[in-house]
């Protein structure tokens, strides 16, 4: 069993929901990521989406846009996010997943990314733009080193494509709560409850709804029938206006413990 | 990937239906002033010295471009669906005009995404959208050029997909785009071979055409595909220089073009050895862009087509050299063909017949020509 596995087990077996925030590696720059890493886990986070910045970031809203932008600046490459997430294993747990679009995966070798998910600690990988039938061979990399395959699903996913999506997927399926690209917005649709009904007819995995969540309130909302909730551009726009500051890590902790019910926090 | 399975359907069906294709076929001849004429431009051949040279006149359609011919099939199929909202993207903005015509054709709500740069150096462009009924959204991420035009146009149709139709300008962006640009741009490469049979009486030796996205020279080309004997380039922008970011030469030997993956479609593209989707530069908006259609990476690995790349001052002559010689001003885009043509045709037999895509007039070009021409 896989850490994402076993953090959805631990969670159902003592009742509660799940937590998944999600940040740009390498913004405001990778050692401060690094130590946002460790405090969204100390925070009490499920698992930790870490997205590695591309230059078209077409699935994202303009929040995430402008983070990929400012991590792109510092030049890295997939080996530094993965000598990084090294780093933060020798002091966590917690289950990470990288966030990405197709190509710089594709450029690193998908082989190679794979092993080095294993080597360093990666438990799964989200690819945006890659779809389950173009998949098959990063999907058989990704099980050959024990490597959940995170996929989204959306509200206008045909019941065939849930139905091929769940045959490939491992880990959880990751709900977007209604069409169109990542941001935060005022309320989550009742399209993501329904959604969230229509795949549990094909898959047991735990269901994390996204995209658009943003305060407490909506996470407990999602949280009364989904999983999990995802967090994304709430976190990534707050690091955004702590850019500058002193002790951005513990500032972007004490944020995202705010976001938390009380039920869930830890 | 559901908006995509719907859009592929719905044209699947409208291709095999005769009354989509002859409502089509009709608007094409008399709204957009199809067939357009093969001209022999005797002037140019003189000044090459060897073979004999032919302009496929696409700069003489309405709006001034070969957009049009897949602006018109596209919104016949918008139609069909039942969208009322059409989005584009455009980088010369002609085929942002062309949209907004087509819109304003059927009175239908336009949405022109452009890149901040394109609207400053295709001001007029701009203008005629707006005149048009369109709205024009500037785009300022990235190298605000076609490239962030198009992922901004996918942001918008993601969001809006209910109502909203995304016209697709280029033979590029995920399938079915790819394949139905092409089969609505094929009209010239068709009109083409039957107007060069009964000039010559036989089948041209070379084909050249620009190459931005793919879409004028892929309607040239795909025709002739089964001719053996006909050759074809396609002609890239080189640009300033072979450096990373000073050309769109994605099939350049040390270029930096390879096979990656860029908003939906797997094909060359201009990148970093991180993966990053590199900026571009060309005197042409329209051949700004660091990939290409993926039929284009898939006719150039099979070695059918042959790329090649002409710089913006080989463009930028040709474009004044045509204009002198012929009396026509070709868009700068089309300048790449022309000039690849003058390199070419010289070392060609007398005998031997070219056939070149003017995919456009030069009028929106006047600007940046006078601007390159007076600095």
């Amino acid at each position: 069993m896989g850490r994402i596995t076993e953090a959805f087990e631990e969670l159902k077996t003592s009742g509660r929901k799940g937590f998944i925030p999600y940040v740009t590696a390498g913004d405001p720059d990778l050692t401060t990521t690094e130590a946002i890493l460790l405090e969204l886990a100390n925070a009490g986070a499920t698992v930790i989406e870490l997205g590695v910045p591309f230059s078209d970031p077409m699935a994202d809203g303009p929040v995430i846009q402008r983070a990929s932008e400012r991590a792109l600046k510092h030049q890295f490459g997939l080996d530094e996010i993965f000598k990084m997430v090294a780093r933060v294993r020798r002091q966590s747990s917690t289950p990470i997943i990288l966030f990405s679009y197709f190509n710089p995966l594709l450029q690193f070798g998908i082989e190679r990314v794979a092993k080095m998910s294993r080597e360093v600690g990666v438990d799964g990988v989200l690819v945006t733009d890659l779809t389950p039938e173009e998949a098959e061979s990063f999907y058989r990399a990704l099980r050959a080193n024990d490597l959940d395959m995170i996929f989204l699903v959306a509200p206008t996913s045909t019941d065939a494509r849930l139905e091929l999506i769940a045959k490939k997927a491992s880990g959880f399926i990751y709900a977007v709560s209604r069409a169109g690209v990542t941001g935060t917005r005022d309320s989550v649709s009742v399209e993501a409850e329904r959604l969230v009904s229509r795949v549990r007819n094909f898959s047991k995995l735990p269901i994390a709804v996204g995209f658009g969540i943003s305060n407490r309130e909506q996470v407990g909302d999602v949280q009364r029938y989904a999983d999990a909730v995802v967090v994304g551009s709430a976190i990534v726009h707050e690091i955004e206006r702590l850019a500058g500051e002193q002790d951005i890590p513990q500032k972007v902790g004490a944020f995202v413990r705010d976001l938390l019910p009380e039920a869930v926090q830890v | 990937m559901a908006p995509l399975e719907e859009l592929t359907e719905s044209y699947l069906v409208a291709r095999d239906d005769s009354a989509f294709q002859s409502e089509l076929t009709a608007l094409l001849r008399n709204f957009a002033g199809r067939p357009t004429s093969l001209f022999f431009a005797e002037r140019l051949t003189q000044h090459a010295g060897g073979a004999k040279i032919y302009l496929k006149r696409e700069d003489l359609l309405h709006t001034g471009a070969h957009k049009i011919n897949n602006t018109l099939g596209q919104v016949l199929l918008a139609r069909r669906m039942n969208k009322q909202r059409i989005i584009a993207e455009t980088g010369a903005g002609q085929h942002g005009v062309a949209t907004a015509t087509v819109c304003a054709l059927f009175g239908l709500q336009c949405i022109v995404y452009m890149g901040a740069e394109d609207m400053r150096r295709q001001s007029l462009n701009v203008f005629r959208m707006q005149l048009l009924g369109a709205e024009v959204r500037e785009v300022k991420a990235g190298s605000q050029t076609l490239k962030d035009a198009i992922n901004e146009a996918l942001r918008d149709w993601v969001t809006n997909v209910a109502d909203t139709y995304y016209l697709l300008g280029s033979a590029l962006g995920p399938h079915p785009y790819p394949l139905m640009v092409r089969d609505f741009q094929s009209v010239i490469g068709q009109e083409a071979r039957e107007q060069i049979l009964k000039f010559e009486g036989r089948l041209p030796d070379l084909l050249i055409a620009c190459v931005g996205g793919g879409s004028n020279s892929i309607g040239l080309f795909h025709p002739f595909l089964n001719d053996e004997s006909v050759q074809m380039v396609g002609v890239e922008a080189g640009g300033k220089g072979s450096l990373l970011g000073e050309h769109a030469a994605r099939f350049n030997a040390g270029g930096g073009g390879r096979p990656g993956v860029l908003q939906g479609t797997m094909s060359y593209v201009l990148q970093d050895d991180h993966g990053q989707v590199a900026t571009t530069h060309s005197v042409s908006a329209g051949l700004d862009y660091p990939s290409i259609g993926p039929e284009h990476a898939f006719l150039h690995d099979a070695k059918r087509v042959t790329y090649d790349s002409v710089s913006d001052t080989e463009a930028l002559n040709a474009f004044q050299l045509l204009a002198q010689l012929e009396g026509i001003i070709p868009a700068l885009e089309s300048s790449h063909a022309v000039a690849h043509a003058l390199k070419v045709a010289g070392k060609m037999k007398s005998e031997d017949v070219v056939i070149v895509n003017l995919s456009g007039r030069g009028d929106k070009d006047v600007n940046t020509v006078r601007e390159y021409l007076e600095s």
